[in-house]
């Protein structure tokens, strides 16, 4: 269980899910990503749970890590999820994708590649609905980085 | 300069009601992001691809806002679940008025 999320080193965690009941975002990076959480669920701190971030536990090629988030939901009219937010901590830029989805997506499950410049934890956070966030996050170690020339 | 075709895979263009479609995308894009120099030390101005959008007759099924950690040619896959026959289009923004538009015809049986 990772309760402190840090910048350097390598936080492999295989498969941990983060099992507290709400993520203190306290223990984000300071490099803005709380800023882009709080500002994306309007101050609301997220909970863990129903949010999976499959990612490499080791990218060869940080030019292209592929990942996928889902949100474990029915993605009906009355229940689905809205918004899903990726971060990558340690990017020049780390809010990677934004992404918004609707009951006709039928399913919350969306995949892309991605560029890690080091190793790093990506967090995904996803607004739900009801108006609930939950939140998750994984560590990617990254041998050949890809965010400059 | 033409602009590119996308690269569209659908597990399925007919289906049953309630049954979910995979869609696979990717277009041609150097997704740069205006960090890099060229060799003479001069810095390329950041060129990307800022918006997806898949639109089923209107209504929004996946809008995807990009920013420069999401890698060249991008590559998005995501699920859709058509309530009835109709045509998905799928819609490419970004920068220096790039844009690309792809039509899918669905049938719901």
């Amino acid at each position: 269980m990772a309760r402190h999320l840090t910048r350097r080193g390598a936080l492999i965690t295989a498969g941990a899910a983060l099992t507290v009941a709400a993520i203190p975002t306290s223990g984000l990076a300071d490099n803005g990503v709380r800023a882009l959480v709080m500002e994306f669920t309007g101050g609301v701190e997220p909970q863990a749970g129903r949010v999976t971030l499959d990612l490499p536990e080791i990218a060869e090629n940080g030019n292209s890590v592929p990942l996928q988030v889902r949100v474990d939901s029915p993605m009906t009219a009355e229940d689905h999820v809205a918004r899903v937010l990726i971060l990558a901590e340690d990017n020049p830029r780390p809010l990677v994708a934004r992404f918004e989805l609707s009951p006709l997506s039928g399913q919350a499950d969306v995949s892309t590649r991605i560029r890690l410049g080091d190793s790093q934890t990506v967090t995904a956070v996803a607004a739900m609905s009801d108006g609930s966030y939950h939140m998750t996050a994984r560590s990617v170690v990254v041998t050949v980085g890809g965010c400059s020339g | 300069m033409s602009t590119p075709t996308p690269r569209i895979r659908l597990s399925a263009t007919s289906v049953a009601p309630g049954e979910v479609i995979d869609i696979r995308t990717m277009v041609s894009h150097p997704m740069e992001t205006g960090n890099r120099v060229d060799p003479d030390g001069r810095a390329i101005p950041r060129n990307i691809i800022q918006e997806f959008h898949a639109e089923f007759d209107g209504e929004t099924v996946l809008r995807a806002g990009l920013d420069t950690s999401v890698s060249a040619n991008p590559y998005l896959q995501f699920k859709f679940a058509p309530s009835h026959s109709g045509t998905l289009t799928l819609t490419w923004r970004g920068d220096d008025g790039f844009e690309v538009v792809a039509e899918e015809p669905i049938t719901v049986i």
